[in-house]
């Protein structure tokens, strides 16, 4: 099955526009935290390359139509990095920018992780983390089961690896070889409280991927090229389930959050506000 | 009067109605799936992997993944019923059930099997005792407790045509078939299986018919007992539940956790509404080792135990 001829449409070389869309987004969320004075920025912008990436350079999508059958689906596993998923789908037009204004406001359908059941685009509620690549790897089942051509894309954080249930569904996707299937690492080497590394190693990364029997591809998660490059790579005939280990800076933007771990959930006060802004230009 | 034991031949594992009426769905319903956690053989799958094995999705000893793989099916729009043990389904992946399936309010079915103390010796670790405390307080779920193969058969039918998260708690200790006329399945809705009013006994899943043994065993006492089978935990038959409280005494029973099930549900309506005395049947936790029989009975499961349980409950109502 083809994908539906009213998905929208993208330039053939989208970089520039990516490259665009993730200036505004980094913007829009670091005001969105600003307002709400809540909120996970470093992990947002270590993350809005490759989710401006895959909304405006990738994914088969139709905004006005989000239940699309045969649309390409994107789970935001670090459900908690909601600046960068909210201002991407508002920025590929799920919703007015006017809901961004109320950003963890009480009533708000913008929670501090995503709802499904009240934000058109997101594919299924994250927030407790390992929960979106079993999810992901479901819908990438379904799509082997009947055949259908969408393909599927997951976000993790790093530290998130360290739930086990992420492991359980990587070594299922290997199995089954689901070449439909994509995992992006944000691999910002930073959790909430320390490095990866000193809480619980990861490396070598792509050596567990690959003994899972995924195909890994290791690139600059900042670079909109490299990354465009990696996410768009035809899957059929590739046999694997596809991992992107996207190198990443938290806090990528703003040089007083950059490789911060307090940038985890840290909140700008209005000078920092406005040394941010004169920086995202 | 008391009836006699039933006779073994006509006693049935519920879980051979499941996977016979999910099979039937299957055959009319491509969009049914089955996903398992290698309980194949335990979920009584072994005809559906056989007629439809693109369909049957066996992630392995990996109950967190099943879940969620799920959760995923049912985003692209198929059916799964996920199957497995009861005591991991529901432990093993509450967050997930919780997070992926009630939560985010996706089609998924959860089939609970083997439930309660079916595994008996195996002791704790595998029985399931705890999930209708664990189930019942999480938003959009259908929490189901089929009392028979019919009733097993006709829920498993119900929650396929239902658009929304389902879990049905399938018993493996063998049951009769409830003799009750003009049955109609209908979820939120207690089945009368016993008049009553001097006591409303109030069961669920395996303890259904040792109710009804027992009222007709009070019956010969000159106590008139009612029976309900709440086969629906969530959402809960509430004037049912409010018009037992009018007979003035309630027994629960379940094989279950005495705390947080049932009995729980039965309580916190109660007490705000109408309280009265009640009696609550089932386990208190941890159980020592024994056959799924011998717990039964020992935790007075059992007709004479139920019927004791109405004794002690009318001898506190208030006149």
């Amino acid at each position: 099955m083809a994908h539906s001829s009213n998905v929208i449409a993208h330039p053939n070389d989208p970089v520039p526009v990516i490259r665009d869309r993730a200036l505004w987004m980094r913007r829009r969320a670091f005001k969105m935290v600003y307002d709400a004075q809540l909120g996970h920025p470093g992990g947002d912008f270590s993350a809005i390359d490759a989710i401006a990436t895959l909304y405006f350079g990738v994914l088969h999508y139709d905004p006005k139509q989000p239940e699309l059958p045969g649309r390409d689906r994107f789970i935001m596993s670090k459900g908690h990095a909601t600046g960068a998923l909210y201002t991407a789908l508002c920025a590929a037009g799920y919703f007015e920018e006017s809901w961004l204004d109320t950003y963890m406001q009480p009533q708000s359908k913008l929670n501090g992780h995503p709802n499904r059941n009240y934000v058109p685009g997101v594919e299924t509620n994250t927030g407790p983390l390992g929960h979106g690549v079993p999810v992901a790897l479901g819908i990438a089942i379904a799509g082997q089961i009947t055949g259908a051509n969408h393909r599927t894309y997951v976000l993790t954080g790093d530290g998130e690896l360290q739930e086990g249930s992420n492991w359980e569904a990587a070594m299922t996707a290997g199995h089954r070889k689901l070449e439909n299937m994509t995992l992006i690492v944000d691999r910002n080497r930073l959790q909430q409280g320390a490095g990866t590394e000193e809480t619980n190693s990861l490396d070598p990364l792509d050596g567990k991927f690959r003994a899972f029997g995924w195909h890994v591809e290791i690139v600059d998660g900042h670079d909109h090229e490299a990354l465009f490059t990696a996410l768009s790579a035809p899957c059929k005939g590739r046999g694997k389930p596809l991992c992107v280990i996207a190198n990443t800076v938290k806090g990528k933007g703003v040089s007083f959050m950059e490789n911060q771990a307090s940038w985890h959930h840290g909140v700008p006060n209005a000078e920092q506000f406005d040394t941010a802004m004169k920086e995202l230009v | 009067m008391a009836q006699a034991a039933p006779n073994t031949a006509d006693l049935f594992d519920c879980r051979n109605a499941f996977a016979k009426t999910l099979e039937a769905l299957a055959a009319e319903d491509s969009r049914i799936t089955a996903v398992v956690n290698d309980s194949i053989g335990s979920s009584k799958l072994g005809g559906f992997q056989k007629a439809f094995p693109d369909r049957l999705v066996n992630v392995g000893i990996a109950e967190q993944t099943m879940v969620g793989v799920g959760a995923g099916l049912a985003n692209a729009g198929h059916i799964p019923f996920v199957s497995a043990a009861s005591c991991f389904l529901t432990g093993r992946a509450l967050e997930q059930i919780k997070a992926d399936v009630a939560y985010s309010n996706f089609n998924v079915k959860l089939i609970g099997q083997s439930s309660g103390v079916a595994y008996g010796e195996l002791g704790p670790t595998h029985h399931s005792i705890e999930d209708f405390a664990w189930l019942r307080v999480l938003n959009n779920l259908t929490l189901i407790v089929p009392s028979d193969p019919w009733e097993t058969a006709e829920a498993v039918k119900w929650a396929a045509g239902h658009e929304g998260p389902v879990f049905i708690r399938v018993s493996r200790m063998p049951v009769p078939e409830l003799s009750v006329a003009n049955r109609v399945f209908q979820p939120g809705k207690a089945e009368l299986i016993r008049q009553g009013s001097d006591v409303s006994i109030i069961a669920c899943g395996t303890t259904v018919h040792l109710a009804q043994a027992a009222s007709d065993a009070l019956a010969g006492e000159g106590i008139s007992a009612r029976v309900l089978n709440m086969s629906s935990i969530n959402p809960l038959d509430e004037t049912a539940v409010l018009e037992a409280a009018n007979t003035g005494a309630i027994v629960t029973v379940e094989e279950a956790h005495v705390r947080g099930g049932l009995g729980g549900a039965v309580a916190e309506l109660t007490v705000r509404n109408s309280p009265v005395p009640m009696e609550m049947l089932g386990f208190p936790g941890f159980v020592p080792t024994g056959s799924v029989e011998w717990l039964f009975d020992h935790f007075d499961l059992s007709e004479t135990g139920v019927a004791a349980a109405a004794r002690r409950v009318l001898a506190r109502k208030r006149t």
